[in-house]
């Protein structure tokens, strides 16, 4: 009875990811999926449509659905950034890796470990489990950033000189050589967030089963649940 | 030496009438995109200018810039823009040649010193000491250096001198190298195209001569004028492309009902010059229009972007020639199933985890 009492008060259930990190989530994964399917056709588009020029206007829309959700995912990011910032500690996790922590590297490690079915039994962690943080941090934040800028710059070309995302993107391209090249690197762009999004899902899912907290229901709830109460 | 002559002296000498001559000022307002009162500034600005002289020197080319330029499709620029121009060296186009031709150079360069426009066509070779180009006897590089010393500015003719193009093309064996990597310390005008269309060329030149500054550059360095938006912005295709309405191949149905070539790859997207607007030949056409995708002649290193037929770009840095989507899908179909074959392996082991608690509690009992 006594151990069932302890088992009851054992911090098992956090509130990690607040309402708006939550609301980022899926505004932002929902725009990757437009994304991600508009830019796909963009670059290679569908069989041509028949009649006149003026009854169609499919890639008109294409573009404008990938330059939507452009603007929706950018603005969600640099919400997400001011998020961060004003946010509990868990939401500036996506920003800041504790590089110089010996203690995080050690247990990437160790994850990577549990990864390879080296390791038995996962660690507990409130927030991302330390390999899931480098992920997120080289794969998505570095990542995105990296679509945003080169995807406003694109979308500067149209927009023209003089538009906003000339002043502030307009710079990408000369630096990578010319328009074509910054194209190419866009598309590479893509694919490694649909990496990313595989070992997301990936590893969303599987953790939940597997480890010792909760995963997806976190990102919809907001609570992090704990299976056992052991320390560690 | 002769006194320095105004423009318009040096026209009237070489017999074109007043009316012909403000003809020209008014077409050359007209085709900068100035309003016609603007005329009148031209004229004036010729009548009372000293003339400014253009040397024009020929480094690794084909020579096409000149080609193109002798033929500006502009009627009066055919007559007056040589005339106007004071080309004063040319090698390729000049009556002399040898001594007397390379005396002209020094001559206008101790005269006009500081007041002459460098016109370069071609680009440098740095390999061997530059001998892959001889101009004269000596490497163009340094006939380059020299003349470019006390020139008030330079205008780069060609995808060559703007960025290299063939020559400059991988592997590069003669080290070519554009006009801005040798010279740093002078204004550079761009005025890419392979070769540039005769119309910007004069155009480019008539605006520095007769208002005596640089024509606003973006960030590459070339004239906004011309360069400010992408063939694809102002192609007469485009409907198609909104459309989402494509040739496929150059004899399809598509291909006759004039869709666009983007999935020929057709470069007029992702290139910066007035062919869809100026055109070619008097305005008579341009590849577009006559059934051939841009090749974007006018952009940086246009030869190692794969083919020119490719919508996306080849690349050689993974050791096979793919493009980006193949590369980024083969990827991601690794990254999928080293995904399926971990569930799998997990799902196992988890199923004999579970098999071995289960037995150890059956033992605890």
């Amino acid at each position: 009875m006594s151990e069932s009492i302890e088992v009851i008060r054992a911090p098992q259930v956090v509130y990690v990811y607040e309402a708006p990190v939550r609301l980022w989530h899926w505004v932002n994964a929902l725009a990757i999926l437009v994304l991600g399917v508009t830019g796909y056709f963009i670059g290679s588009p569908l069989p041509s449509l028949p009649g006149e020029a003026s009854h169609s206007f499919l890639m008109g829309y294409l573009r404008f659905a990938h330059f939507a959700a452009g603007y929706v995912l950018a603005i969600g990011f640099l919400g997400r950034i001011y998020w961060a910032i004003v946010g509990n500690h868990h939401a500036h996790q996506l920003f800041v890796l504790p590089f110089w922590n010996l203690q995080w590297w050690k247990e990437v490690i160790w994850e990577a470990r549990w990864y390879g079915f080296l390791e038995k039994i996962p660690k507990k962690y409130v927030g991302h489990n330390p390999l899931a943080q480098l992920a997120m941090f080289t794969l998505f934040t570095l990542g995105i950033t990296f679509m945003i800028c080169t995807g406003f710059a694109l979308y500067a070309e149209g927009a023209q000189q003089g538009s906003w995302a000339d002043h502030v993107f307009g710079w990408v391209i000369p630096l990578f050589g010319q328009s074509q090249d910054v194209h190419t690197w866009h598309h590479f762009g893509m694919w490694v967030i649909v990496i990313f999004v595989i070992l997301h899902v990936y590893a969303a899912i599987r953790e939940d089963i597997m480890s010792r907290q909760s995963m997806v229901s976190t990102m919809v709830s907001g609570y992090r649940m704990f299976k056992d109460d052991r320390p560690d | 030496m002769a006194e320095i002559e105004t423009f318009y002296e040096v026209m009237r000498r070489q017999g074109i009438t007043r009316r012909s001559f403000l003809k020209f000022c008014s077409l050359t307002a007209a085709a900068l995109g100035l309003s016609p009162a603007r005329a009148a500034e031209i004229a004036a600005a010729m009548e009372q200018k000293p003339r400014t002289p253009v040397l024009w020197l020929h480094g690794l080319e084909c020579t096409c810039c000149s080609e193109s330029f002798i033929r500006a499709g502009h009627p009066l620029a055919k007559d007056v823009v040589l005339s106007m121009l004071s080309l004063d060296y040319d090698d390729t186009l000049m009556a002399s040649a040898g001594h007397h031709a390379e005396a002209i150079l020094e001559e206008v360069m101790t005269k006009y010193k500081g007041n002459y426009i460098l016109a370069v066509e071609g680009n440098p070779s740095l390999n061997m000491d530059g001998m892959s180009c001889i101009v004269g006897g000596k490497p163009f590089v340094e006939q380059l250096k020299h003349v470019a010393k006390d020139c008030k500015a330079i205008i780069a003719w060609g995808a060559c001198a703007s960025w290299g193009c063939v020559q400059a093309a991988r592997p590069n064996p003669t080290q070519a190298v554009p006009v801005h990597k040798v010279i740093t310390d002078k204004p550079i005008i761009k005025v890419p195209g392979c070769p540039p269309i005769a119309e910007v060329m004069t155009g480019v030149i008539t605006y520095m001569l007769t208002f005596d500054r640089l024509p606003e550059l973006d960030r590459q360095g070339r004239p906004k004028m011309f360069y400010g938006q992408r063939i694809h912005d102002k192609c007469y295709r485009r409907p198609h492309f909104d459309a989402g309405q494509f040739a496929e191949a150059f004899d399809d149905d598509g291909a006759r009902k004039g869709y666009c070539l983007y999935k020929l790859g057709c470069k007029g997207p992702t290139t910066y010059n007035a062919c869809s607007t100026v055109r070619w030949n008097e305005g008579t056409s341009f590849p577009i229009q006559s059934g051939h995708g841009c090749i974007g002649c006018s952009e940086d290193g246009f030869w190692d972007k794969g083919s020119f037929y490719d919508r996306l770009t080849n690349i050689q840095q993974f050791g096979v020639e793919q493009n980006a989507d193949r590369v980024g899908a083969t990827a991601a179909g690794v990254v999928g199933a080293a995904v399926a074959a971990h569930a799998a392996v997990s799902a196992v082991t988890r199923a004999r985890v579970k098999h071995v608690q289960t037995d150890e509690r059956r033992e605890d009992r």
